[in-house]
Order: C-alpha cells, then structure tokens, then sequence
C-alpha cells in the first residue's frame, strides 16, 4: 500500500503552503500553483499529511493506492508533472 | 477507387434545403423497427458490433459506453450534445438543421437501450435560428407519438469549455455550465446522480441508422479501425467551405480536394481548435482517422480541417487561435487560468516579430508545465494546438525571434483569422 497526493486543481487557490511544507514533493509553478509528485513515499508520510492540513482551500488529498495498481505506476518512472 | 463522399446522414440534403419532416425522414430512411425488433442483437450489441465510435471528438467506442451506462444502478438518463462549441466545426449544427430526425431517432433508440427514463438535448443559447428548428422536430414528433420518453431541447451557455460532458452535466443538475471534477464520471454517476449517456449529436444519427440497417451495413463504409462514414467541416483557402460526409478512412487530400483546396495553401489545420497544424503534403496522403494521423501526433477531433490561406502566417492565425482558448476557460484551474494567457502572449509577441526575451524558451517550458493540471483537457488542448504551430511554422518561428518577417506575409494579403471570424463573446455560465 503507496499513499498518492493529488490536488484538485478547481479547488486549489495557489496559496502555496504545501509547497513549504513538503518540498520533496511539491514544487510552484510560476504563478504559484502546486506541481506535484504524486507518489509519496513511505518517509514522508507524515509531511503529506501535514500539507493536506494545512491547505487553506482543503485542495490536497491523500489516497492509497493497492498493491497491484502500484506496480503499474512504479514502471512509469518520473514524477507525474513533467517540467 | 474507394468513395470519399458517401450520402447517408446526408442524403437529400442538397435537394430540400431545409429539416425534414417526420414524413420526409421517414420516407428515406424507413421507419424505426417497432419495440423489441430492432434487429438480430440488442442495439447495443449491433452498435459494438458495427464499431460506432463517438463523433465529438473524443472518439471512444460508442457500444462499450452505451454498455457501462446499461449496468449503471437505477434508470439511466441520456444527454444529446449538440453544442458544437468548436468554432471550426458546423456539422453538428448542420445535422441537426437538416436532419433533426435521425438525431431524434438516435436519442430514443439509445434511451431504450439504456433503460432511460429521460432525454435532454442541448443547444448553445445563442443559436436560435437552430433551437426553433430542433423544437419544432420535436412538437412534431410528440403529436405523432412517435416516442416513449419526451426529449428536453435545452439552450445552455455557449463557451469553449460548456460543452465539456461533465460541463452539460453540472448545468442539467442545476449549476454553472463549467467542468467538474471527474470522477465520478457521468456514465457512473451524471444528471440527476444517475448513469447518463452522453453523445454527440452525429453519433445518435448514425445509431439511428445502425438500429435499421445493422451493423455489416454500417461497415459497408469505413476501413478497419474505423467504421462507417463521417461529417467533416472543411473550412479556411477551399472554394467550396463546408461540411462534407466521407467514408471514414479517407485521405485527407482526398477530403480537402472536395471543397476545392487551393493548390497553393501550404498548412491545415487538423482537428479544429484542439488539434494540429501540419503542412498540407504532410498529411495529405493519411486517412483522417486517429490510426492514419497517430504517426504525425494528430486526431481527426470532430472532422475538423482549416486550410491555411497562402498569404498568412500561421503563427499569426495560431496566435489568434490561442488567444480565443485563453479567452474560454473556465476560470477554475490556476494553470490554465494563468498558463494559456502567458502562452498567447508568447505567441502573439512572436507572431508579431517583437519578442520580449526568449518567447520560445518560455513556451516550451510552459507547455510542460501545464499540460494535464487542469480539471478538464481544455489545456491540454490548447498546448498542443500551441506546439503544434511552433513545429509545423519552426522556420516562421525562428524568423520572427529574430525579428524578421515570415515568408507568408511577404507573400502579401492577410485573411482574417479563423478566431476572429468564429469568437464568441465571454458572458454567463449559467
């Protein structure tokens, strides 16, 4: 079982704290808006959670992913923004 | 030689001039087989059989999806999109002007399949020459009693983006015609908390015909991949703009040859607003299909081709193009709020030759950044109709980053652009 961060892009406002609070995974774009990679590993479980907290529009979530979809994902090297 | 114009949505079109009536349609293409006798299977097996795939753009096989709404949970509801809110389509509209029947027929066959209880079709508000047509099918087929569940003509904001299936169904469940959040998606969970189907106009019609004639006759058009015929709008430097059905499979110089292309145009655009630019030799020879276009990166859309007019640059058009998309969001989605804005002032600014900086650069970075962050595909769309110029006009493009003319605009008068013959004011969501 794999945590993924999504941001539900209607929803979020560009406030911009979970890219403060979890760096390793978030980054802004150039208008402020959360670029996400969406596989959270196992270390930083406890960071996610806190950046879904804390976000001010409550855009973030986290969600499990099964094991078997996971392998799937897992081939897809990369975070799933591409810059 | 294989056909490219085939005569079966559009059959008599040319003579009448006008919507048939109930006695007119009927007379041409039959009656619809009563309840209970449509043919060998059921109509969703013939539709999967006949290899019927959506005719707005999207092109996913429309028996499996008939087949997911059919399993949904309670009774399902159907939904008839014909906003045609791309501004270089007109078949949808001409469908239903001159054939407002076989849509209808479409709509209740595919509400039966479905265990429908209700049917909804939408129009874009501003297009009352149209509604007045479809209602007055509509009155005419209620007094003829012609079918088992009302049709609902609605008339809905017409934006870019309220044409969007998730779009139609947040407006038909009271709300603002914008995208929502998928999933669920409709066919699980749509109008009314209920599975809904939602098709394109022309992909009801050729349902209509599918449920008289069944699937092989449906396949006597089309090749492998892609079955039956289609409607295409040809538009831009042709002498004979307007919307054409041809086998499915055709080439394109074929489709392009019968609105009397300009032998001299040197790009089309493919798939309307969110397709590709190629040059005309590029593409001439491949079938306007999602196979025959895969190696060039492009899609058919909603068969959809611009032809670029000699004398204009097509940056300048794809500018103006991308100023409308920016124009048509939402207004939901940071990146595309702010992502499609930033990349028609790039374009515009280098269509012009007066870049700021390095508009190149900057566009192919946002390309990447923006791409697939948005509720709806709106910018996706957008992005690739944007790179897509960049590459078919690489030699424009690099002329006027260094301020230099284009070869186009030495070749002299500018047509107007698509976008601005086509735009469309902003206004209500709802």
């Amino acid at each position: 079982m794999t945590l993924k961060l999504e941001v539900d892009p209607i929803a979020c406002d560009g406030h911009g704290l979970c890219a403060d609070l979890l760096p390793e995974l978030v980054e802004l774009d150039e208008w402020g808006y959360p670029m996400i990679h969406d596989r959270v590993p196992a270390g930083l479980a406890g960071h996610a959670r806190r950046a879904v907290s804390a976000c001010p529009a409550l855009a973030l979530k986290l969600s499990r992913v099964p094991h078997e979809k996971d392998r799937s994902m897992a081939s897809r090297p990369g975070p799933a923004v591409r810059r | 030689m294989r056909r490219v114009a085939v005569s079966r949505l559009t059959a008599g079109w040319q003579q009448s001039g006008r919507a048939a009536t109930v006695r007119e349609h009927v007379d041409r293409y039959g009656p619809l087989p009563p309840v209970g006798h449509r043919g060998p299977g059921s109509l969703i097996d013939e539709v999967s059989a006949a290899g019927l795939t959506g005719r707005g753009g999207a092109g996913f096989p429309t028996g499996t999806k008939l087949r997911s709404v059919a399993s949904g949970r309670g009774p399902a509801v159907v939904v008839a999109n014909g906003m045609e809110s791309e501004p270089a389509s007109e078949k949808d509209q001409a469908l239903l002007a001159r054939a407002p029947h076989l849509v209808l027929d479409g709509i209740a066959l595919a509400a039966e399949a479905v265990g429908a209880t209700e049917a909804h079709l939408c129009l874009a508000q501003g297009r009352h020459w149209l509604t007045d047509i479809v209602t007055a099918a509509v009155a005419e087929r209620e007094r003829a009693r012609l079918d088992r569940i009302p049709v609902t003509v609605h008339t809905v904001p017409e934006r870019y983006t309220s044409s969007e299936e998730s779009a139609l169904v947040h407006w038909l469940n009271g709300g603002e015609a914008k995208p929502i959040k998928t999933p669920p998606r409709p066919f699980e969970r749509g109008v009314g908390k209920r599975p809904t189907l939602i098709d394109n106009v022309e992909t009801l019609a050729h349902m209509a015909l599918i449920g008289r004639y069944g699937s092989r006759w449906f396949r006597q058009a089309g090749v492998a991949g892609a079955a039956g015929s289609m409607l295409t709008t040809v538009s831009g430097a042709v002498a004979r703009p307007g919307v054409y059905e041809v086998e499915a499979g055709a080439p394109i110089g074929d489709v392009l040859a019968l609105a009397g292309v300009e032998a001299d145009a040197p790009a089309v655009l493919v798939g309307g607003y969110f397709g590709t630019w190629h040059a005309v030799s590029e593409v001439a020879g491949l079938a306007l299909t999602k196979q025959g276009l895969d190696p060039v990166g492009g899609s058919p859309g909603a068969g959809i081709l611009y032809v670029l007019p000699a004398g204009e640059c097509g940056l300048d058009e794809a500018a103006g193009i991308m100023r409308y998309l920016a124009s048509q969001g939402a207004e939901q989605c940071g990146p595309c709020m702010f992502g499609l804005p930033a990349i028609a002032g790039d374009l515009s600014q280098l269509a012009a030759g007066r870049p700021e900086g390095d508009p190149l650069g900057r566009m192919q970075r946002r390309f990447g950044q923006i791409a697939g962050r948005g509720a709806c595909r709106h910018p996706d769309g957008a992005v690739r109709m944007a790179a897509s110029a960049l590459r078919a006009f690489a030699a424009d493009a690099h002329a006027h980053a260094r301020r230099r003319s284009c070869l186009a605009s030495s070749r002299g008068t500018q047509a107007a652009t698509v976008a601005m013959a086509h735009s469309r004011g902003g206004g209500e969501w709802r």
